[in-house]
């Protein structure tokens, strides 16, 4: 029976599928409707809650290998808190991740220079950078941001920059943004920053980890959350931006609905050659 | 004394940190915060560390012939480059637009790290159609859900049964069957309880780990058996 040999396709066969399902959809976009979920609504109502002005804490904790997925939730993040005027100050602990998000921020900030908004690197915003040493780094910012970030990604004096002038510790934020690919990140963040120094924080993760944090959510240790590229999708739908999450979401909806196809196949496949095998 | 003086400085910094986490008068507070900055320190020494482990590991290997040798040239001589532009070219501006440094981040490290991650989508695919057997009713419960989660999750998924369960002619609580509604109910309910539960478990594992490593019960991290 031809259907059985399904079992032994040769696995490029279901590589090129993928590849077409994810490519496809990216080249001619479907448009499917993006609805926010209440997590992604908290996230954005958390943002619009602080004063306008504010200088806020971002802590950028990923790397180029989840940059589709976190680079979408950044942008949108950064644009939210400077349509608010407010201030950022945005920190790395991821080592491959620094370069990435000042790139991120850059291409943002060009966004609203182009529109005629002055943004100034040290003056409105300003990326301290890598540092190393994961949850140490996060208690150490607790005794002040300077002294656990010296210099900034561009090698500044800290001190010096007039962003940081009325920075010392976490309470000088009204929310800390973190967007998160793993260790350290959002769970470390909760557990060293949020219940110890009692600054409010939203996140932004992967897919995958996502569901490790709805238990912080509930708890209300996290104001909102937006998980992976579906939470970014709707992120910008709630803020009347089309971008790459946007974009992405019929891609992966494919990508999604043909694994779920695969794993239903492949059992229908096992049962019947099961059953064939316990009837010879 | 080897091993009685690391254990004695584990006791004593690990006592002091604990109860900076409780105690705020000064006689506990500023040692604990002395001891924190050392740790930032200590792991920065770490990366010292690995990159001299990993040059030792590789040299061994490629002068050994192993049948990777070549990729742990490309290895050392990736590495080689990246530290002499970054510590004698570029300097302190290393992580500047410009620089040799973000040249090689921009189209070396980014492209390769994005590549490594974007090839697990295809390795799923091609696990879940050969690995993901329904042998047992737990593992049956584990595909339905995992198929809920999946499919409701991306806006094609509801975009489907908005065709089938909103059809005017059915009663409310059909559209309580929708897959978006029901993976989030799977989310906020079983998977959260499920969730509190490998947490809180694992929580009381690192305070019961860390006790034993200050009252040196733990000594496995100075090496050897006990």
């Amino acid at each position: 029976m031809r259907f059985l040999e399904l079992d032994r396709i040769d696995r490029r066969w279901i590589f090129l599928v993928v590849g077409l399902l994810v490519l496809i959809p990216l080249l001619w976009p479907i448009g499917l409707p993006i609805v926010p979920t209440t997590p992604v609504r908290q996230y954005h109502d958390a943002i619009a809650a602080i004063p306008d002005g504010s200088t806020v804490l971002m802590s950028c904790d990923y790397d180029p290998a989840s940059t589709p997925e976190l680079g979408p939730m950044a942008e949108t993040s950064l644009r939210q808190l400077w349509d608010k005027r407010c201030k950022i100050v945005v920190t790395v602990l991821w080592n491959g991740g620094a370069a990435v998000v000042d790139q991120t921020i850059e291409h943002v900030a060009d966004e609203y220079r182009a529109r005629g908004v002055p943004l100034k690197d040290g003056v409105d915003y300003v990326n301290l950078g890598y540092k190393s040493g994961n949850e140490a780094v996060m208690v150490l910012m607790g005794q002040g941001i300077a002294s656990a970030f010296p210099r900034d990604q561009h090698g500044r004096v800290t001190t010096q920059l007039p962003i940081m002038r009325n920075v010392t510790d976490y309470s000088s934020f009204p929310l800390l943004v973190n967007i998160s690919a793993g260790y350290p990140g959002t769970k470390e963040w909760v557990q060293q920053v949020n219940s110890r120094f009692h600054l409010p924080m939203v996140s932004g993760t992967t897919a995958v980890s996502t569901p490790e944090f709805f238990p912080y959510l509930q708890s209300g240790q996290l104001r909102g959350l937006l998980g992976g590229m579906a939470g970014a999708a709707e992120y910008e739908v709630l803020r009347k931006e089309r971008g790459a999450a946007t974009s992405g979401m019929d891609a992966q909806s494919m990508a999604h609905l043909f694994i779920a196809l695969c794993i239903v196949l492949g059992n229908v496949v096992h049962r019947t050659r099961r059953k064939e095998g316990a009837s010879s | 004394m080897k091993r009685e003086i690391p254990l004695f400085l584990t006791a004593v910094i690990g006592a002091i940190v604990l109860a900076g986490f409780f105690v705020p008068h000064q006689f506990i507070s500023v040692p604990a915060d002395y001891f924190q900055r050392c740790a930032v320190i200590v792991v920065a020494f770490g990366y010292a560390l690995g990159g001299a482990n990993l040059v030792r590991v590789n040299l061994e290997g490629i002068a050994r012939r192993h049948p990777d040798w070549p990729y742990k040239v490309v290895l050392l001589v990736g590495m080689l480059v990246t530290l002499v532009f970054g510590l004698f070219v570029d300097r302190a501006k290393f992580q500047d637009p410009g620089t040799v440094s973000i040249w090689i981040y921009d189209n070396i490290y980014v492209p390769m790290n994005s590549t490594m991650f974007a090839l697990l989508a295809f390795f799923i695919a091609s696990a879940a159609f050969r690995a993901f057997r329904v042998r047992t009713a737990e593992a049956a419960l584990l595909a339905v859900s995992a198929l809920i989660v999946m499919i409701g999750r991306v806006p094609l998924g509801d975009a489907i049964m908005a065709g089938v369960f909103d059809h005017p002619g059915l009663p409310d609580w059909v559209r309580h069957l929708r897959l978006e509604p029901l993976q989030q109910w799977i989310m906020d309910w079983p998977q959260n309880a499920a969730k509190r539960a490998i947490l809180i478990g694992a929580a009381m594992g690192v305070m019961a780990t860390g006790l034993r490593v200050i009252l040196g019960i733990e000594r496995s991290y100075l090496g050897g058996s006990d």
